[in-house]
């Protein structure tokens, strides 16, 4: 079996055997980046050299008998999470020369566990979107169909995997970011509860909802990245400081006593017909593998679409006025300090992100913070209180991802609303603060269709345990895309 | 009721945002289009619903007050887009006379 096919477990465990180096193994996937990136464009910054040169770092911790989880593997990074040596522009205009000063607690984190650091992926413009078109260098196309967009706005990373160019990614999740471009890409993608993950040196976009999530070819891949990269970070307050359980251990083929439930509201008019089949045919699975299904109601789910971007606008409308161009960032010098600060915002962002500082400026503004953002947050408390009740009667709550397969690249940027409305499966449990997966469950004209799994506050163990025995009984994450 | 050009104007001003002419026009349909959409939330009573502040309730989280070394000077200069030794270069906000 080629290198390049293997998952991240057993590329790790065949380096610790001595079966193949990580210098081999770094090779064989920079060799198949070389032939398939230039159609993709899933990377924004990868250095031949300094993987060679970690790899060979690797080897050598080898040679010495260390033990170390990930010893040798290469994984990608979404270039919103602060890395040394590499840049991190967030696909934006505004941080095309920007090297981070720091790295990002879960980079640091990975290196500790022996990973090589391959490179940076593509991004929506601050992770702005849900199709990797909004970011200022190019679009990521599918890799199963070149015409159409890998999701987003992690859809660098979910691109990366699905096409074999990495293992395992990490991705940043703020109201879908990892499990619809997972969706879309036909790999398992994880968005863990917020606060699992330390968000230190992760740009900020909406701190309340932003969380850094993983992409692997397998579950047990996902289970692996998120136990070596969870736990409590001084740097971190909102890091949590409860003891990450091993995830890998909860894996098991059956379900025998899981209780599910299917939220009626997420089987809508409107949605693409084989993909509530293939979610339906799914959930029959999962109670041939012993799960017991019942349907649930989440009845606040229509409102998260706007009081998602009422909250997550108005927390980067906060959270993006550090960019001046005085300390770091593009600067277009104009007659005054006011004047610079405007010209350099005003061309330093694109269309997107300015249009979302917009709106979330408007919505803290004197006379309209009680009508849009306090009301979004007492909103948001009703979610959280559906999910509650929901997952009070089960173990874990299964849905669709997403209402549609992958779109064509350029289908929907003109119409802002449009592309919100890709969301709507998976931003309520953002605004709840909850993990979720999304697991491959089928295709779809020949396009990949995800399951996700959403579970209890810091149960991501029961999520796993669900999508593992999905994705053994199925395999549909064998399938490869045809590159 | 849409937005009126000044007043998407007026909120690129508190943004710190220099906007084109044909950009205000845009934004004016589409922000108006948005925020039609997101109004539904007026029809949910919510009189009794506490706001949420934490999603995930929070230990409390009292540190040591322990000096530690901050971020490396050079590094940190290096991102300026003009500098003078070890200082930012800013422009002037306060006129002469």
């Amino acid at each position: 079996m080629k290198l390049t096919s293997l998952s991240l477990n057993e590329l790790a465990q065949g380096i610790r055997a001595g079966k193949h180096s990580s210098e081999e193994v770094c090779r064989a996937f920079l060799e198949r980046i070389e032939r398939v990136e230039p159609l993709l464009h899933a990377f924004l910054a990868l250095d031949p050299d300094y993987v060679l040169e970690q790899a060979r770092a690797a080897d050598e911790r080898v040679r010495r008998g260390e033990e170390a989880p990930l010893l040798g593997v290469p994984i990608a990074i979404k270039d919103v999470i602060c890395t040394e040596r590499l840049p991190t522009t967030c696909g934006s205009r505004m941080l095309a020369s920007y090297r981070s000063p720091f790295e990002a607690t879960a980079v640091r984190k990975l290196r500790e566990a022996g990973a090589v650091i391959l490179g940076k992926t593509n991004t929506d413009e601050f992770a702005m979107g849900s199709s990797t078109e909004n970011s200022a260098f190019g679009p990521t196309r599918n890799p199963w169909d070149l015409s159409r967009v890998p999701g987003g706005s992690s859809g660098g990373s979910a691109a990366a995997v699905a096409a074999r160019l990495a293992p395992a990614a990490l991705g940043s999740d703020t109201g879908g970011s990892v499990r619809q471009p997972a969706a879309f890409c036909g790999i398992p993608g994880l968005k863990p509860t917020y606060g699992r993950i330390s968000r230190y040196g992760l740009v900020a976009f909406a701190s309340s909802l932003d969380q850094i999530g993983v992409f692997g070819r397998t579950v047990a891949d996902c289970a692996l990245l998120l136990e070596v990269i969870s736990g409590h970070d001084p740097m971190d307050s909102t890091s949590s400081k409860r003891p990450v359980p091993r995830f890998a251990a909860a894996m098991e083929p059956q379900l025998q006593g899981v209780r599910i439930g299917v939220p009626r509201e997420y089987f809508v008019p409107g949605m693409q017909r084989e993909v509530e089949e293939l979610v339906r045919q799914a959930i029959a699975q999962l109670e041939a593998l012993g799960a017991r299904a019942d349907e649930v109601s989440l009845p606040h789910t229509p409102y998260a679409l706007p009081a998602y971007y009422i909250i997550a606008d108005a927390e980067a409308s906060a959270n993006l006025a550090r960019y001046d161009g005085i300390r770091y960032g593009y600067r277009e010098e104009a007659a005054s300090m006011w004047e610079t600060y405007c010209r350099s915002r005003g061309n330093g962002f694109g269309a997107e992100v300015k249009r979302r500082i917009m709106l979330g400026t408007y919505a803290l503004s004197a006379g309209y913070y009680e009508a849009y953002y306090l009301k979004a947050q007492k909103v948001r408390t009703l979610i959280r209180a559906d999910f509650d009740a929901a997952l009070a009667k089960c173990d874990v709550l299964v849905a669709p991802v997403t209402p549609t397969v992958a779109f064509g690249i350029g289908e929907k940027v003109g119409d802002p609303l449009q592309m919100y409305l890709q969301d709507i499966f998976t931003l309520a449990l953002s605004l709840a603060g909850l993990p979720g997966i999304s697991v491959p469950c089928g295709f779809a004209s020949g396009l990949p269709v995800g399951l996700q799994i959403m579970g209890r506050e810091f149960d991501e163990s029961t999520v796993l345990r669900t999508a593992y025995a999905y994705e053994q009984a199925t395999r549909w994450h064998e399938q490869e895309p045809p590159l | 009721m849409p937005l009126t050009a000044e007043e998407v104007r007026h909120i690129a001003h508190l943004a710190r945002l220099w906007l084109t002419e044909e950009e205000v026009a845009l934004y004016q349909e589409q922000l108006s289009q948005i925020l039609d959409y997101v109004r539904m939330l007026q029809q949910l009573p919510t009189e009794d619903i506490p706001p949420t502040a934490q999603v995930v309730a929070q230990e409390p989280l009292l540190a040591e007050d322990v000096p530690s070394p901050s971020l490396p000077l050079e590094q940190v200069l290096a991102n300026a887009p003009e500098r003078e030794g070890d200082y930012f270069v800013v422009q002037a906000i306060l006129e002469e006379g």
